[in-house]
């Protein structure tokens, strides 16, 4: 059976791997290749940059990051952080990532994803969805860090993506990220079952259990976590033991 | 070791794909090519692909790398990958077009209708992540590879042989398929082994002390 996939993420500012608690008091994390080899020997099915490198001069230092860590991990990569046209995608890909994740720019020019799916396939295409409650079972995309709400409801605009021709939905919910109570399982659960493309979720991981939970409950196909793997907390093979014994496939 | 040739028709990257190779085997001449003559002078050649196989056809034919192909796959240590085991059956459904023909037998869709897990999940295409690669029979290609280790793939067509004596491994997926093929000097897979940490490595390694 296929495996449901574990997904660390890591933070890259200007060629670094960074770790902090909600984008405040970030400290070096080390050489992104280093923090890249330790999951994969973890057992990560994968790994995701997300780039956040403000300055626009320091902005092609991701594509040295991942050319680097192309070369040395052997296991599907994703980028993402502002990535705004078909020609950033290409670049990324070029440079050895496997996947690419849009954001803000799918939201403001959503041909982007059709453009960019069409040129080099679906399976490179990951769209990014930001999403808030904003009643019972309703829930809104939200761009800029949950500060803009663009007013599209998320199960819609995960169909319209899935439609564009992405290839995989990374899920995030705003109103759990950084709170380490676990993923909005609901709003998890409503877009998996809306879709026929594989959702990542991801937003609110704190302990092992709520990663078994995004799946058992969610529906999620793959979970993404970053600080219960970064602070030392936990190994990826750790979560990986629990989801076995809650009986979920998992590659061990 | 030798030359390896990475044909190259300009469907994706194959940096991935080189760099794996050189991984394992940095005494081998690897090159990235396009070039016929590269291809026909290499001692091993690796037939990756990726995207859509109607483009993939017209990409190889556009850059008039066909016979080379074909020659490659007749005559000496010939690795297939995801598109690149597709191309060499028959025909596709994909865009209903012809393939290589160097085995008899179709590229089939995933159908909707047996996409459920055992547990009666509903499974999403395209087929993306880490199976278990069931090996059929011996083969190099497997040597100090675990039975059922799982590889990373990432499809929605999957390849039927009319003739099951090429079966080298099958994975289920909704339905069992033929994860990879091996006859006379040619291997294929369905995964991708450079993105499949040690054991897709170890394959390679395989692949590259190989003597058919």
């Amino acid at each position: 059976m296929l495996a449901k996939r574990i997904i660390p993420c890591l933070d890259v500012n200007a060629g670094r791997v960074v770790k902090g608690v909600n984008f405040v008091e970030l400290r070096d994390a080390g050489d992104p290749v280093e923090v890249a080899r330790r999951y994969d020997e973890q057992g990560a099915d994968e790994i995701t940059f997300l780039d956040i490198t403000a300055s626009s001069d320091a902005r092609d230092t991701i594509i040295h990051v991942v050319e680097q860590v192309a070369e040395q991990v052997f296991i599907p990569l994703t980028v993402g952080g502002g990535v705004r046209t078909v020609e950033d995608v290409r670049r990324l890909l070029n440079a050895g990532a496997d996947k690419v994740s849009i954001n803000t720019a799918a939201v403001n020019n959503p041909q982007v994803v059709a453009e960019a799916s069409g040129k080099v396939g679906s399976q490179c295409i990951v769209v990014a969805i930001d999403a808030k409650q904003t009643a019972p079972g309703k829930w809104q995309v939200f761009t800029h860090g949950g500060r803009n709400n663009t007013g599209l409801d998320a199960i819609e605009w995960a169909c319209r993506v899935e439609s564009l021709g992405a290839g995989e939905i990374l899920l995030t919910s705003m109103d759990r990220d950084g709170t380490k109570s676990g993923f909005d399982l609901a709003l998890t659960r409503a877009i998996s079952d809306a879709v026929r493309i594989p959702v990542i979720a991801s937003g609110g991981v704190g302990n092992l259990d709520h990663l078994a939970d995004g799946v058992s409950q969610g529906g999620a196909d793959a979970v993404l976590a970053a600080s219960i793997f970064h602070f030392g907390e936990h190994t990826v093979r750790e979560a990986k033991e629990l989801m076995r014994r809650r009986g979920i496939e998992v590659r061990l | 070791m030798g030359s390896v040739a990475i044909i190259d028709y300009g469907m994706g990257n194959l940096r991935s794909v080189c760099k794996a190779i050189e991984h394992v085997g940095p005494d081998a001449e690897v090159r990235v090519t396009s070039d016929p003559a590269v291809v026909k002078a290499a001692g091993r050649v690796v037939f990756p692909g990726q995207g859509a196989m109607p483009d993939c056809m017209k990409e190889l034919d556009a850059r008039g790398l066909r016979p080379a192909v074909l020659e490659a796959a007749a005559t000496k240590p010939f690795l297939g990958i995801c598109i690149g085991l597709q191309m060499l059956f028959r025909h596709s459904e994909e865009g209903d077009v012809p393939g290589l023909g160097v085995f008899p037998g179709e590229v089939r869709r995933f159908p909707a209708s047996r996409m459920v897990s055992p547990t009666g999940e509903r499974l999403k295409v395209p087929h993306m992540g880490w199976n278990e690669v069931r090996q059929v029979g011996a083969h190099p290609l497997w040597s100090d590879i675990p039975k059922d280790d799982r590889f990373y793939f990432v499809h929605s067509y999957y390849v039927e042989p009319a003739d099951s004596s090429v079966i080298a491994a099958e994975t289920d997926y909704g339905l069992r398929f033929t994860s990879a093929v091996a006859k006379d000097n040619i291997v294929a897979v369905q995964f991708h082994p450079e993105k499949s940490a040690h054991s897709g490595l170890q394959l390679l390694a395989n692949f590259l002390r190989w003597k058919p």
